[in-house]
């Protein structure tokens, strides 16, 4: 177990390092920042002493070296932008993205589990059948296109809900659809396989020789031991929608992580840029490693490979 | 023999599995008629998917969806359950009528408390307070032979050995006292010891609260210690139906001859173990005439051509063979 856990933790640990050092090198693919950062037509001597002042003069190597070296005592740098501290700007915005993913799974567990089930047991039925084609929209829509469709509807003809911004319940409704409508799909498919896979067991087989109502052999016992993957991968998924919604939050101008990152882009913030996708790297290795340490610790086989 | 109605007959059932576009048809019970008084074991022998189990299912009408019962009655203390609405069928089932699955090991729900699971038909059927059930449920598991069932009903499956989660299902099945159990394969699973220590708990029960047993198997031995009458199934049919002693005795289907010659026996060791030569038949495509021609050593050319019907061979001794026609009276 403890050889199993070393080496998984070496391996996120290179996986982290890799991603720093492609993020690194990505970003400054995007152009020269300090012509965003000094005022139309200043001098070349403007340019070099702002390039000084944020270490862009330096060799790659040496401005990879020290970003590095600051990374390890926990130090994400200063953003070009904002002319503030990285983590703070992350930290103060990490709430938002959270809201919005609560959100967000909150409505693609409420229409993924109830519209799972009833594909399940009315399998190959009406129902099961329109399930099926709303999973298929469900994953190949973009969330942006979602996003943009909604705001036509409810915004601009509807006028029910605000097209941007963030603050009030009403704020949160479309971001988090926009957002929660491709995993209500994917939570929905899985639902459907797992209440199929416990309507064929033994147990339930003997639920229903017991003489139980119909709604008491579904509602207990499938319902409850079906729901088991469903919620595992519904906490994966809440980290994984943390860091996926940049689209969305962009369509609508929703204060968090993921606008954090575009505007770092757009602004060529590299510090930004590369703490925002480090953290959220990090975010995913975690939870990966935690589940597979959990799994290992489960089931025999996986631990003494 | 002018017996009582009887706790259960079947007449002339059938049931068929048909496949999504129709095209295919497996009769997977055909033709099945029989009597079950109350107090009798019934054991039902043939070889895997020879329709033991769908005929079970097809009393308590709990069929896979693309099953269906084609004709036949199933009388049940007088009633015939396939004019019964599944409102009423859920009432019978559990209560008049319980079932041992093939697999006890898997058919306790691993989320549950084993009193919450013993205590739930009870609940259901009788509408038993949660306190009531639940004492019911501690006095099933001490019939059972549960040590400790005050502490064991406030635990998890995972938590029971596998004899004990097969005596649990066992108290399940018993729990709102039927008159009828049917048991599929329920040892199977189970190691030799158990086995027997099961069967005899099978067998008290049964004196106790005076049920009718249907014993589903494929173990001859067990038939000969735990039966009344035996049914033999082939391809879907049953094909030799009699008082135990005289199948063993004077078994008159050549099929059954040849299940009961397929027994290793102590003291045996220089002959060859009998087998059956040939496949089960597919039941989607069955041979003309009688479905067993193929693997007879005694066929003769009527049995290409005609299935034969039951022949009364001896009192309460039917056997469906034309070699029966001749000692038919």
């Amino acid at each position: 177990m403890k050889r199993y856990l070393l080496r998984r933790l070496s391996y996120s640990l290179l996986s982290l390092v890799l991603l720093s050092l492609t993020i690194f090198l990505f970003v400054r693919l995007t152009g020269d920042p300090s012509v965003l950062l000094v005022e139309p037509g200043a001098s070349q001597a403007d340019l070099d002493a702002i390039r000084q002042q944020f270490g862009l003069d330096r060799p790659l190597w040496v401005q990879y070296g020290s970003f590095m070296s600051s990374l390890v005592r926990g130090d994400f740098g200063q953003s070009f932008y904002y002319r503030t501290p990285v983590l703070e700007l992350y930290l103060s915005r990490l709430p938002n993205s959270l809201l919005l993913a609560v959100a967000a799974m909150g409505f693609s567990l409420l229409i993924g589990i109830p519209s799972g089930i009833l594909a399940a047991v009315r399998v190959n039925r009406w129902w099961d059948s329109a399930g099926k084609i709303f999973a298929l929209l469900g994953l190949s829509m973009p969330s942006f296109w979602v996003g943009l469709i909604m705001i036509l509807f409810f915004s601009v003809y509807l006028g029910w809900l605000p097209s941007s911004g963030s603050g009030t319940p009403l704020h949160v409704v479309m971001p988090a659809v926009a957002l929660g409508w491709y995993f209500a799909a994917a939570h929905m498919r899985l639902t459907r396989s797992s209440m199929l896979e416990v309507l064929g067991s033994e147990y339930v087989k003997l639920a229903r020789l017991k003489g139980l109502p119909e709604a008491l052999v579904i509602g207990k016992h499938a319902f409850k031991n079906a729901l088991i993957p469903v919620l595992t991968l519904a906490g994966i998924n809440l980290v994984i929608m943390v860091n996926v919604a940049v689209v969305v939050e962009t369509v609508f101008a929703w204060p968090g992580v993921g606008r954090l990152l575009y505007e770092g882009i757009a602004f060529r913030d590299f510090p930004v840029v590369q703490a925002t996708v480090l953290l959220g790297g990090a975010m995913i290795v975690v939870v990966n490693l935690v589940v597979d340490v959990l799994y290992a610790v489960i089931d025999p086989r996986i631990r003494y490979q | 023999m002018s017996a009582p109605t009887p706790l259960l007959e079947l007449r002339h059932l059938t049931t068929h599995y048909v496949s999504a576009r129709g095209s295919r048809v497996v009769a997977a019970v055909e033709d099945v008629s029989l009597r079950l008084h109350a107090g009798e074991t019934l054991g039902v022998v043939g070889e895997s998917g020879s329709g033991k189990t769908t005929l079970a299912l097809t009393i308590l009408r709990l069929l896979p969806p693309a099953a269906r019962i084609v004709r036949g009655e199933i009388l049940f203390e007088g009633e015939d359950l396939m004019r019964k609405p599944d409102r009423e069928m859920r009432r019978i089932r559990g209560k008049r009528i319980a079932m041992i699955l093939q697999d006890p090991m898997a058919s306790l729900n691993p989320l549950f408390t084993i009193g919450d699971q013993v205590a739930e038909p009870i609940r259901v059927h009788e509408g038993a307070s949660r306190g009531s059930a639940w004492t019911r449920a501690r006095d099933l598991l001490k019939a059972v032979k549960i040590s400790a069932p005050e502490t064991r009903v406030r635990e998890y499956p995972h938590q029971m050995s596998g004899g004990m989660r097969q005596r649990i299902v066992g108290a399940i099945a018993i729990s709102c006292e039927p008159r009828l159990l049917i048991a599929d394969e329920p040892t199977t699973s189970l190691d030799v010891t158990i086995q027997a220590q099961y069967l005899r708990l099978l067998r008290d029960l049964q004196r106790e609260h005076g049920l009718a047993l249907i014993f589903i198997t494929h173990n001859l031995g067990i038939v000969a210690k735990m039966c009344d009458h035996v049914a033999v199934m082939y391809a879907g049919r049953i094909v030799e139906l009699g008082p135990t002693r005289r199948i063993f005795d004077a078994a008159a289907h050549p099929y059954t001859q040849a299940l009961l010659e397929s027994i290793p026996r102590l003291g045996d060791g220089q002959r060859r173990l009998a087998a059956i030569d040939g496949q089960p038949p597919d039941l989607a495509a069955l041979p003309g005439g009688c479905p067993f021609h193929p693997r007879c050593t005694q066929v003769m050319d009527r049995c290409r051509a005609d299935d034969p019907p039951a022949f009364d061979v001896a009192d309460d001794h039917a056997a469906r063979c034309w070699l029966a026609a001749r000692d038919a009276r």
